[in-house]
């Protein structure tokens, strides 16, 4: 046995390396979820291929007592379990390391730095299950044992978390704990622990996991969704299929088997949004969910939706384009072609959730945001922040009853005695409704996506068709307010601002400490929608420079800023990245040292 | 201004006719057409504002729906009183599913034309008969695009020849013949110049609970009017062949008229009405969906167009039925109807902090 070391604690990376549909799930959650029931932050990450089954796939869990769980490029402990990927998984690894590999996988030699451990894993588990194609899933559990001992896990939330998870099947719970059993053993027989170890704290006491979808998922049925239409496409097809788990088992009537919901599987994403803006116009809270490839099909009702002002709320759970892409890796490049999605003069409402807390409550506020400004709300997440799990305060009832917009009932439009669909009654752009099936004679108009007056007639008249369009603008102006507005932290002396949006935020805090370490003081606005509250402009004229960080190629967000305030376009610095893995702290710092460097050598 | 929209119809003549729900034929009409002068889709708009006059509907309680083309702008010439929503080319039939279901009390009418369904919107049109969507469903065919000048639609027979001297040489889509094979509930073949057959036939679709078809025939007048084309007024007048004389009879009123045995078919509808088909050359069964095939089938081969009720299932169950909503429309809850209560919240939130209540697992591609 090795002397004792010093080690790390609660500040490390684990990495599991193993095949799409092996099953290792259940023991990467039991891992990360043990983890979390000791009282230390941790996030889980997927990386997975656009395949149901056989190809490499890892998930990664960060420990981090300063609670920062946005990826890194290293880790520190490597199970690798499948064979075809142990070599480059291996030679990855860095000094002081722990690698973990089954028995049986061949790799080449590794620098003296790093510790390797061959485990029988597979053995193990042989006189555990009999069956061979069930020990191919139970094999998972044996890592977890091993895990456990080399970085100090409780054995006691190991079966916590296992049972959790599988209490409802006590047959298998049983295997699974014999296999965990097994590794443990081994793992203290054979093994020393490694180098870094989690030790308890009381810093995730009541707090959940979750993933963003789920949360998305969860804030939609609290926010009282009546009507869901989509069509299937990663990463957004589990925000859907969790909407429907939940509706299931919260809006339905358990004796008549009646629901207060629709959910409809559409035959392409053209029909969802069709259905998503006859249900909305028909006077339902009305909602869709996709990706890429799927806005693409979406892009001329979008328009329609803009032009007729009917509301609609489109998450987009953003994957690599163009075109098909990478469809399982992340990115945030749909915002120049959401934010003028559509043919003509056209422009959306983006809304930017950056933690699963903000998909949970914009799952709500995106509908009253979409039938307050009668257009689609389109809530720009990612499959980082989607389909990864992350820790988060429970999330809050909402206590604010939802907002309709302006409808009016036929006993409105009664006093009125006149009802006019497109009229700017109030100043603020934003017109009247009302639902179809109301009574009142005058209640009914024609919904057309060709050129109409106020009163929903259609003209090709040159004086209406730039006086309809200039209050649509003046509605989106208003928007400006009605969106959230972005939150700002000012740092007092820093020349230097950072800018971000959407999941980056999560590698920002870090980043920002980093920097600090290193002597460079930051500002820092974190968007949460547009188009832009007027305190956006406030804060790029409140720093000298600017860096705007983003995950694309073409620094989109920067563009949108630019056109938006094309005088302060000097200031603005972009850091971009875009591989499809989440963006780490020491990207956006490394970004930004740089550009600072760059910033003295001018002067 | 070069608007085409006027405002809706003037009060009613004095002593005008007012039908049982107090409403005169002028509350059903609409602003003056833009078609060309002897359009058949105004033939159709006239047969429309007559049918619903005459079934006492509720202008509010209908929703008019429709595409883009000739024909989806017609439901601007009918029933002003009544909703509409004139969607994006071919995608209708998504529209008329997401306000069925969101207030599944609206009676949905929609208006389509020959390019409209069978060219662009032939997916939709698929997939709102396979959920059997509560619409009546009109194609308004002529077999050409008009508002574009004249091109073939995917509906125009072979050898049939365009004004422009070509002649098309690709088959059709006979869209009843589609309709008929997906299991559609009413299926129905008309002529616009046909108004006493048409009227009935409206009625019916608009009784039936499901998605009904109904293709009628409408001459262009403008670009497909000549010799040589098989839509030509002159053709379809010469080669209509009616299956049967049609009756319908609403669920308030008594059977009028007595038929010998063996002379008629009935078919009866979800709301109590029925349709009487009086037997004509030969005794046609409505209900007998392969025999409703091979009758298309030799009538294309003849060069006819075989027109009447082709093909009624009445009893096959209508979309909000599957989908299992409660009764009152998604449209009009209210939030303590839909917003789960406190204790909802927590459960779900206790599951997540514990791990035993995870909804979905990751994964796909």
């Amino acid at each position: 046995m090795n002397a004792p070391t010093p080690h790390r604690v609660n500040e490390f990376n684990v990495h599991v390396a193993t095949v799409n549909g092996s099953g290792s799930q259940t023991a990467n959650t039991t891992l990360l979820r043990s983890i979390f029931q000791m009282g230390v932050p941790v996030g889980g990450k997927n990386l997975f291929p656009s395949n149901i089954a056989g190809l490499p796939t890892w998930f990664t869990i960060r420990v981090n007592e300063k609670g920062y769980l946005a990826r890194q490029k290293a880790n520190d402990l490597l199970v690798a379990l499948n064979a075809e990927t142990a070599a480059a998984d291996i030679a990855a690894m860095g000094p002081g390391s722990v690698i973990v590999v089954n028995e049986g996988i061949s790799f080449p030699d590794v620098p003296a730095d790093r510790t390797v451990h061959v485990v029988p894993l597979t053995k193990l588990v042989e006189p555990i299950v009999p069956d061979a194609r069930l020990r191919r899933l139970v094999v998972n559990m044996v890592y977890v044992g091993v895990v456990s001992h080399l970085v100090g896990i409780d054995p006691d939330e190991v079966d916590r978390a296992l049972t959790a998870q599988l209490g409802r099947k006590q047959k298998a719970l049983a295997v699974n704990r014999e296999a965990v059993r097994a590794g443990l053993e081994y793992a203290r027989a054979n093994l020393p622990p490694a180098p870094f170890r989690v030790e308890r704290r009381n810093l995730t006491g009541g707090k959940i996991l979750i993933e963003g979808n789920a949360a998305a998922a969860l804030g939609a049925m609290f926010g009282g969704v009546t009507f869901v239409a989509w069509y299937p496409i990663t990463p957004s097809s589990s925000l859907a299929e969790a909407l429907q788990t939940y509706l299931e088992r919260y809006r339905k009537d358990p004796e008549s088997g009646a629901s207060t919901y629709a959910i409809l599987q559409a035959e392409d994403e053209i029909a969802a949004i069709g259905m998503v803006l006859g249900a909305s116009w028909a006077g339902a809270r009305s909602m869709t969910a996709t990706s890429g490839p799927g806005l693409s099909l979406m892009t001329e009702f979008v328009g329609y939706a803009y032009y007729a002002e009917i509301p609609a709320v489109i998450w987009d759970v953003q994957r690599i384009g163009p075109s098909t892409g990478l469809p399982t890796r992340t990115s945030q490049g749909d915002l120049l072609s959401v934010a003028f999605m559509s043919h003509g003069d056209t422009k959306h409402v983006m809304l930017f959730p950056s933690t699963v807390d903000d998909c949970f409550q914009y799952g709500m506020a995106a509908f009253d945001l979409a039938e307050r400004l009668q257009t689609p709300v389109f809530v720009m997440s990612d499959l980082d922040l989607g389909m990864n799990v992350w820790m988060s305060e429970p999330f809050a009832y909402p206590e604010k009853p939802w907002d309709r917009g302006k409808v009016l009932t036929d006993e409105q439009v009664e006093r009125l005695g006149k009802f006019e669909r497109y009229r700017d009654a109030d100043g603020d752009g934003i017109p009247y409704r009302t639902i179809p099936g109301q009574k009142h004679p005058l209640a009914a108009y024609f919904t057309r996506g060709s050129g109409h007056d106020e009163q929903a007639r259609y003209t090709e008249s040159s004086e209406t068709y730039p006086r309809v369009m200039d209050r649509l603008s003046k509605k989106y102006d208003t928007a400006r307010r009605l969106a959230p507005g972005p939150v700002i932290d000012r740092a007092p002396r820093a020349k230097v601002g950072l800018f971000c949006y959407g999941s980056t935020a999560v590698a920002m805090e870090e980043a920002r400490d980093l920097l600090r370490a290193d002597g460079i003081e930051t500002s820092h606005l974190l968007l949460k929608a547009y188009p832009f509250h007027p305190d956006v402009k406030a804060f790029v004229e409140s720093c000298e420079r600017v860096y705007v960080v983003e995950q694309n190629r073409d620094a989109q967000m920067t563009s949108l800023l630019e056109m938006d305030m094309p005088d302060l376009a000097p200031r603005l610095r972009s850091i971009l990245h875009y591989d499809g893995l989440p963006i780490d702290a020491v990207t956006i710092m490394d970004g930004v040292r740089s550009g600072e460097r760059e910033e003295v050598t001018v002067r | 201004m070069t608007t085409a929209a006027k405002n809706p119809a003037p009060g009613p003549p004095p002593g005008a006719a007012k039908n049982r729900i107090g409403l005169t034929q002028a509350d059903y009409k609409g602003s003056e057409s833009t078609l060309c002068p002897g359009c058949g889709h105004d033939a159709i708009t006239n047969s429309i504002v007559t049918a619903a006059f005459e079934m006492g509907i509720e202008p509010h309680r209908l929703a008019k729906l429709s595409g883009i083309g000739c024909s989806s702008k017609t439901p601007a010439y009918f029933m002003s009183r009544s909703f509409a929503f004139n969607a994006v080319h071919g995608r209708m039939p998504s529209i008329a599913t997401g306000v069925h279901v969101a207030n599944r009390e609206l009676q949905l009418l929609g208006i389509s034309g020959d390019g409209d369904t069978a060219s662009i919107g032939i997916g939709q049109f698929i997939h709102l008969i396979r959920r059997n969507v509560p619409v009546a469903y009109l194609v308004e065919n002529n077999g050409v695009y008009g508002l574009t000048k004249g091109q073939f639609s995917a509906t125009a027979d072979v050898g049939t020849r365009a004004k422009t001297g070509r002649v098309n040489e690709i088959m059709p889509i006979d869209l009843c013949a589609l309709a008929i094979e997906l299991g559609c509930g009413f299926v129905a073949r008309s002529f616009s110049g046909d108004p006493k057959q048409l009227r009935p036939i409206l009625k019916a679709a608009l009784s039936h609970r499901g998605t009904a078809v109904i293709d009628i025939l409408s001459p262009c007048v403008t670009f497909n009017n000549h010799l040589g084309s098989t839509k030509s007024y002159d053709n379809v007048k010469e080669h209509d062949a009616p299956l049967h004389d049609v009756f319908y009879i609403p669920a308030h009123e008594p059977i009028m008229v007595d038929y010998a045995p063996g002379e008629t078919r009935e078919v009866r509808l979800f709301d109590g009405s029925r349709v009487t088909l009086k037997k004509l050359d030969h005794d046609y069964d409505p209900s007998d969906g392969m025999r409703a095939m091979v009758t298309l089938r030799q009538a294309r081969e003849e060069g006819k167009f075989v027109t009447g009720v082709l093909y009624a299932n009445p009893a096959k169950p209508a979309f909000d039925r599957e989908v299992g909503m409660v009764e009152q429309p998604l449209s009009s809850l209210t939030l303590e109807q839909v917003r789960p209560g406190r204790g909802a919240l927590e459960e779900i939130m206790t599951g997540l902090r514990t791990g035993a209540g995870a909804p979905v697992s990751a994964g796909g591609g």
